[in-house]
């Protein structure tokens, strides 16, 4: 081809400083292609310092804080149980909002999908009719019914923009807030009572009874079974992905639709199905977070913001379902030690909360992190990975 | 070249036809069609439960004292007439091949009739068959201030073509930083440090909006995910700050924005009262008069608008892109904070954990609710507004129906699902600004 | 190469010495000298990713060259963006336009350099100048339409409105006539030629030898990034200025036997076609393509052509009409099973619609294939068969890459085309529809894919090609249908056809009835 001169020919190299220059490259090449594991790595630093920073501000001192931090994370097993506890939900969550984001969709929604997942599994959870089932049966059926709810309230979204173009990240947005009201209605009110247990204290649901509760991994260790479901379903969830003709196809609508839909892919369906896989994931994580230790209720503010860090959590992990556990880990970490860091430290528990957005800041914009790093951009296709802002507004 | 040999481009020569008028899709029907149908059904159904509507006349009241004219309604009448006229507009929808110019106007107006069906309807199932429509208007305009300020703020980005989704973080670090200056600089108080704490307020949009720029105009992040970590970040230092210095220094209770009249407007017999408020509200109008006349009349607002639907096209006219969207972003964020600065220093004179309570995403909703114009983006604000406002009069009637309450949060969930039918395409077609959510990229 | 034109002659008013750009893998522009007289037009030719477009585009400041230095008028200048160009008295008129469809004539016109009254834009000095700028060029545009609803040679107009607006004395026009019929071209050269008469110089780029010849003053060929050479038009002849174009003798057309037509693979009955706004771009089209020919679709672009490719391979649904393939009716078939049925489909826009780009060469090759033995056993792909059929069609189709798993992004142009044209012909085929196929590519790909194109008609596959070089089509059609607003203004046979008469049916002279 006429093009031959500028197809970028490597000079000849010489011998001996030569080779050692080609092992430094090859150190530095193994630098760059680490970048999946080292970017996230370095945004928890930057974001760390984040947090130091305000930390200096509020006169404390930040190696006393994230010592405590730290220890109130993992301190010792039981700290170390409530931290695995604590983090489970927040990796299904991840793992709903990492499914929908291979398929280009920006699930905000999980927010409520958890919520009405959590809702339907309470239902038929405390329904009186079920009384009795035995709990190898009872269980599945609650998990179920958590699915259920969950894969409807994604539907939604999903029908609409594969159906009108809807963005789903606004229908999404307005179903979590509806979710959270209708939620809020069917476990407050008192008149009708629907789900309201009217001995409690605080306006809740009755628990599921035993037999739909999800048991403890290990008799007595207050492990609950939900952790070995998690790992279980970011298993699934990846291979789904990567191994599945189903997986081809999601992946393929969520980089590029059109080329997708020329090649005889069904764009609608597959952005239909991905929202009910997402869904029916996050209304499971809804179970798994009602049943939290001993009780297995729902309140209004349960599951408040597990969703929103979800989506979090799918973006450090670049929507990688095996990438969510270590990502949620840490999540969960960082909330489950932010009391003791509160008590030693005298600092306020939201402080977290900063260094969290920091970490989605960092990890999102990773040019920032490569620069600073001097890690060379990603190449083929360039610029952000993530396909959500596309198609903003209604479009077909 | 004249024009009589310009290409043969066969749209030059055909009348346009609208998309909503395509058949298509499974049902081979068009958009406005099934919509029409639908309206159609609404109605009929909504005049059929109007029809056994209590007899009993309920008054709207226009103002308060002697003059104010008063409107003595039977509800077993006016609903199923007003449920008539949403069916006859569902009708005209279906017909739209045959009345093309009237199918979209009739189907808003029925969209639009919704709102004194509900009021009335509501009414006659409550104990106090009365009610003030100027105070119920007055209160929605109010409470659709943050809504409608969030609104604007989005349109500058978006027409900038740069999504924002973090208006609602925004607001709140505006609602909050601008309390903590002013409880620690006035000991909220009162006086000067109220309106330096506007400003401060006006000032963390800004810096938040300055984030967000940074985030996606310069290192490109994905605008949505920037979004969120603004949100986050919002929701962090505001409720780090709260329990860090507002709650330590027992800041809160104190005295917010006082309320002003409008000489001479604020005495006008019937709607006198509309231009009664305080200072964020009443600025809110001039800010939206500002806003037109800025985007669509000046020449800034024109390389806006450009640099949002083809940056490029923009760059090669020796616009500078990055600068003209960083203004423009960070304009918006400045309304964001004032928007901010309506809960905080304006209605509450105090700060609670994320106080604004998901109003910037409604204030999102209601800026796509009007296809990125600003007097249609307001109008959607003030039916937020009203749902929030009646919701809460709804509480003081004791409506009832089925011997139930209804629940607030179900006249809560109305606007959001109106939304929702809305970004369906119901009404219309919404275009967002063709380079929204695009990074840009400088050549060089 | 010996400098042609006469010694001392006007004076250079824009001269570029040893222009370098670079961009990540490519030089697009090694060391290029370049100098255009007052009141000139000088030729830039050169096949597609010679670097034309990037020498002007640095020129007009919106690349920043890594070498080299510009002169205007004698003196050095910097541009640090477009802004400056245009105050050196610089206009363009770029590929693709840049306009704002949603914006009005007048504020396209003026955006970036507004008349105001205070902060405000003076919106009627606005519509006024550009109502008389528009008259006394010839221009003709109506300063308040909105310009996404012109025609392309109306938008072309608000380019060089936009020019001549900000008062260039130098325009560069990047393959304006490259959207135009050959009637409306020789229009344009007319315009052109008047805008000479007003003292304004002009470089003007283009990859067509017959306009070079016919308009130009000085000619500059590049060539890979370099200048190849330059040529006096007085002297030069289309084989020798394509020798230095393409680096070797070129051959006009394509080697091929007389077609044996057999039986009708693909018919359509009254079809119609609407675009995204539910314009019919397709107005009850009838056409047939039989077994064994090439039917050419040729047309001035917009006119039809994307629509009716679409409805054919069931991306779009027809809004009446009927589609028969092979004697089954495929009038609302999905994609998949317009595929299934044997018909392959190379589309326009390869790298939005025929590509994953961040994917690797295997998972592009089976992006319409995986769901099939041996690429997928129930729903679970296999690696080692997609790979093995990767490489199978790499060496066959001679796509020039790494390996099997580099990312199709990283390819050049003509090689992501071979990795869709292997896709799409190594099947099973009765028909092939195949739209633009050589768009943007360099002549080596060209030739390359015009054989493959030539060898499936060979084999006994109707083929439909659409294409808007009015060459490509007269080289491998063995009929040709004329689209013109949605129909055929005529189809006629390869052997009765010439430029002129397809020029004319293009611009919608109708000479016979549609018969097809
Ligand atoms: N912005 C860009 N980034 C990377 N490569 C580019 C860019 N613009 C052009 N190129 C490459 O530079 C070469 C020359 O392109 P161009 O100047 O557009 O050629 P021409 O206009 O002669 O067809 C091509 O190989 C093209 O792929
Ligand atoms: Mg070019």
């Amino acid at each position: 081809m006429s093009q031959a001169p500028r197809q970028g020919e490597q000079p000849p190299e010489g011998r001996g400083p030569a080779d050692e220059r080609r092992g430094a490259a090859a150190l530095l090449e193994t630098y760059h292609r680490l970048a999946p594991v080292t970017v996230p790595l370095y945004a928890l630093l930057l974001a760390l310092l984040v947090g130091a920073g305000v930390m200096l501000i509020a006169g404390a001192n930040p190696f006393e804080a994230y010592g405590a931090l730290f220890a109130g994370a993992f301190g010792n097993p039981e700290r170390l149980v409530r931290t695995l506890v604590r983090s489970t939900p927040y990796v299904v969550a991840g793992i709903a909002v990492a499914l929908a984001y291979r398929a280009g969709l920006f699930n905000i929604g999980v927010e409520g999908q958890l919520l009405i997942g959590g809702l339907t599994g309470v239902w038929v959870g405390t329904m009186s009719a079920l009384a009795g089932t035995p709990a190898v049966l009872y269980v599945p059926l609650v998990l179920l019914a958590g699915a259920l709810g969950g894969a409807l309230w994604a539907g939604i979204p999903g029908v609409l923009k594969a159906r009108t173009g809807a963005h789903e990240v606004i229908v999404t947005i307005m179903l979590n807030a509806i979710a959270l009201r209708m939620v809020d209605w069917v476990v407050t009110s008192r008149e009708p009572k629907i789900l309201l247990d009217p001995d409690a204290s605080t306006p809740r649901t009755p628990d599921i009874v035993p037999a739909g509760q999800l048991p403890d991994l290990v008799p007595g260790t207050a492990i609950p079974v939900g952790l070995l479901l998690a790992v279980a379903i970011a298993a699934g969830a990846w291979y789904l992905v990567s191994r599945s003709t189903l997986g081809f196809q999601i992946r393929t609508v969520g980089t590029n639709p059109s080329a997708a839909r020329y090649a005889g892919m069904s764009v609608p369906r597959i952005i239909i199905v991905s929202m009910l896989i997402s869904g029916a994931v996050a209304g499971i994580g809804g179970i798994i977070a009602v049943n939290a230790g001993d009780s297995a209720h729902l309140t209004p503010g349960l599951l408040r913001n597990v969703g929103f860090d979800g989506i979090a959590i799918a973006l450090i992990a670049r929507g990688n379902p095996l990438a969510v556990i270590p990502a949620a880990l840490l999540w969960g970490s960082l909330l489950s030690g932010a009391p003791l860091m509160q008590v030693q430290a005298d600092l306020s528990i939201d402080l977290v909360r900063v260094v969290q957005a920091s970490v989605i800041l960092f990890v999102a914009g990773d040019m920032i992190v490569r620069t600073l790093f001097r890690i060379r951009p990603e190449r083929g296709a360039g610029g952000s990975p993530t396909p959500a802002a596309t198609g903003w507004g209604a479009q077909t | 070249m004249a024009q009589d040999t310009a290409p043969p481009r066969a749209e030059e020569h055909e009348p346009e036809v609208a998309v909503d008028t395509a058949r298509g899709g499974l049902t081979g029907l068009s958009r406005l069609e099934i919509i029409g149908g639908l309206y159609l059904l609404v109605g009929v159904a909504l005049a059929w439960l109007g029809v056994g509507l209590p007899a009993d006349a309920i008054a709207l009241q226009f103002g308060v004292g002697e003059i104010a004219p008063s409107l003595d309604l039977n509800p077993a009448v006016s609903v199923p007439v007003l449920a008539g006229l949403i069916a006859a507009s569902g009708l005209v929808g279906i017909l739209d091949r045959r009345l093309p110019r009237l199918a979209v106007p009739a189907l808003v107006a029925g969209t639009v009739l919704v709102v004194p069906l509900v009021l009335i309807a509501t009414l006659s199932q409550s104990g106090v068959p009365q009610t003030n429509v100027i105070t119920l208007l007055g209160e929605s305009l109010r409470l659709a201030t943050p809504i409608a300020l969030g609104a604007l703020a989005g349109l500058f980005c978006e027409r900038a073509g740069i999504i924002n989704i973090g208006i609602e973080g925004m607001m709140l670090a505006g609602a909050g930083i601008g309390f903590v200056f002013y409880g620690l600089v006035g000991q909220a108080a009162g006086g000067w440090p109220l309106y330096a704490a506007v400003v401060v307020a006006v000032a963390t949009g800004a810096m938040m909006a300055a984030l967000h720029a940074l985030m996606t105009i310069t290192f490109r992040v994905d605008q949505i995910v920037s979004g969120v970590a603004i949100n986050l970040l919002a929701i962090g230092i505001t409720s780090f700050l709260r329990r860090q210095v507002i709650i330590p220094e027992g800041l809160g209770g104190g005295v917010t924005l006082p309320t002003i009249d409008l000489p001479g407007l604020s005495s006008l017999p019937v709607l006198g009262q509309l231009f009664t408020g305080r200072p964020i509200f009443l600025s809110m109008f001039v800010i939206f008069v500002l806003v037109q006349v800025t985007l669509f009349r000046s020449a800034w607002g024109l390389r806006v608008r450009s640099v949002g639907e083809n940056a490029h096209a923009s760059e090669t006219l020796g616009i500078d892109v990055v600068k003209t969207r960083y203004q423009a972003v960070i304009i918006g964020g400045m309304l964001a904070g004032l928007g901010g600065a309506w809960f905080s220093l304006e209605t509450v004179g105090t700060f609670d954990d994320v106080m604004t309570n998901g109003k910037g995403f409604i204030a999102l909703a209601a800026l796509i609710f009007g296809k990125w114009r600003p007097w249609p983006a307001f109008g959607g604000a003030v039916l937020f507004g009203f749902s929030e406002a009646f919701g809460a009069r709804l509480q003081l009637l004791g409506a009832e129906v089925a011997g139930y309450p209804i629940p607030a949060q179900f006249l809560q969930s109305l606007p959001f699902v109106v939304t929702i039918i809305v970004l369906a395409g119901a009404i219309g077609r919404a275009v967002p600004p063709a380079n929204v959510g695009k990074p840009y990229e400088r050549s060089r | 190469m010996v400098e042609a034109a006469p010694a001392a002659r006007r004076p250079v008013v824009l001269e570029a010495r040893g222009i370098t750009k670079r961009f990540p893998g490519v030089v697009a522009n090694d060391g290029i000298d370049f100098a255009l007289r007052e009141g000139e037009i000088h030729c830039l030719l050169g096949e597609n990713g010679a670097g034309k477009s990037t020498l002007v585009n640095v020129v007009f400041g919106l690349y920043e060259a890594d070498e080299g230095e510009l002169l205007v008028r004698g003196e050095p200048a910097r541009f640090r963006s477009s802004a400056d160009a245009i105050a050196a008295g610089i206009g363009m008129v770029h590929q693709p336009f840049q306009l704002i469809p949603v914006l009005t004539v007048w504020e396209n016109v003026v955006l970036g350099a507004e008349l105001t009254r205070g902060p405000l834009l003076d919106r009627a000095a606005a519509r006024e100048r550009v109502a008389e700028l528009s008259e006394r060029y010839g221009l003709a545009v109506d300063p308040d339409a909105r310009t996404g609803d012109l025609s392309v040679g109306a938008q072309q107009r608000v380019e060089l409105l936009k020019a001549l607006y900000r008062e260039a004395d130098i325009l560069i026009l990047d393959e304006p006539t490259a959207v135009l019929t050959p009637q409306e071209v020789d229009g344009f050269f007319e315009v052109v030629r008047s805008l000479l008469d007003r003292g304004i110089s002009i470089v003007f780029i283009t990859h067509k030898l017959r306009e070079v010849l016919a308009v130009a003053d000085e000619i500059t060929v590049l060539r890979g990034g370099r200048v190849a050479g330059a040529a006096d038009p007085a002297t030069a002849t289309q084989a020798s200025l394509a020798g230095l174009m393409v680096g070797r003798e070129v051959v006009f057309g394509v080697d091929k036997s007389p077609a044996s037509p057999g039986e009708v693979v693909l018919a359509t009955e009254g079809l119609t076609v609407t675009d995204e706004r539910g314009v019919a771009m397709v107005r009850g089209l009838d056409l047939e393509v039989r077994a064994g020919e090439i039917l050419g679709i040729a047309g001035v672009e917009g006119n039809g052509q994307r629509e009716l490719v679409e409805a054919l391979t069931g991306i779009r649904q027809p809004l009446s009409g009927r589609i028969t393939i092979s004697g089954r009716d495929m009038t609302r078939a999905t994609p998949r099973r317009i595929a299934d049925a044997g018909v392959g489909h190379v589309p326009e826009d390869r790298g939005k619609d025929g590509l994953v780009a961040s994917y690797p060469l295997d998972d592009n090759l089976v992006l319409n294939g995986y769901h099939r033995q041996p690429f997928s056993r129930r729903f679970v792909m296999r690696r080692g068969p997609i790979r093995e059929h990767a490489e199978r069609l790499i060496a066959d189709y001679d796509v020039r890459t790494p390996s099997a798993a580099v990312p199709a992004g990283t390819l050049s142009g003509g090689n992501q085309q071979k990795l869709v044209i292997a896709r799409e012909l190594s099947r099973d085929l009765d028909l092939l529809v195949v739209a633009q196929p050589t768009r943007g590519l360099d002549v080596g790909s060209i030739e390359f894919i015009h054989r493959q194109l030539v060898a499936k008609r060979d084999a006994g596959v109707a083929v439909l090609l659409v294409s808007a070089e009015l060459d490509e089509i007269l080289n491998l059609a063995d009929r040709i249908g004329v689209l013109y607003r949605g129909r055929f203004a005529d189809v006629v046979d390869r052997t009765e056809a010439t430029r002129e008469s397809l020029g004319l049916l293009m611009a919608g002279a109708r000479t016979t009835e549609e018969v097809a």
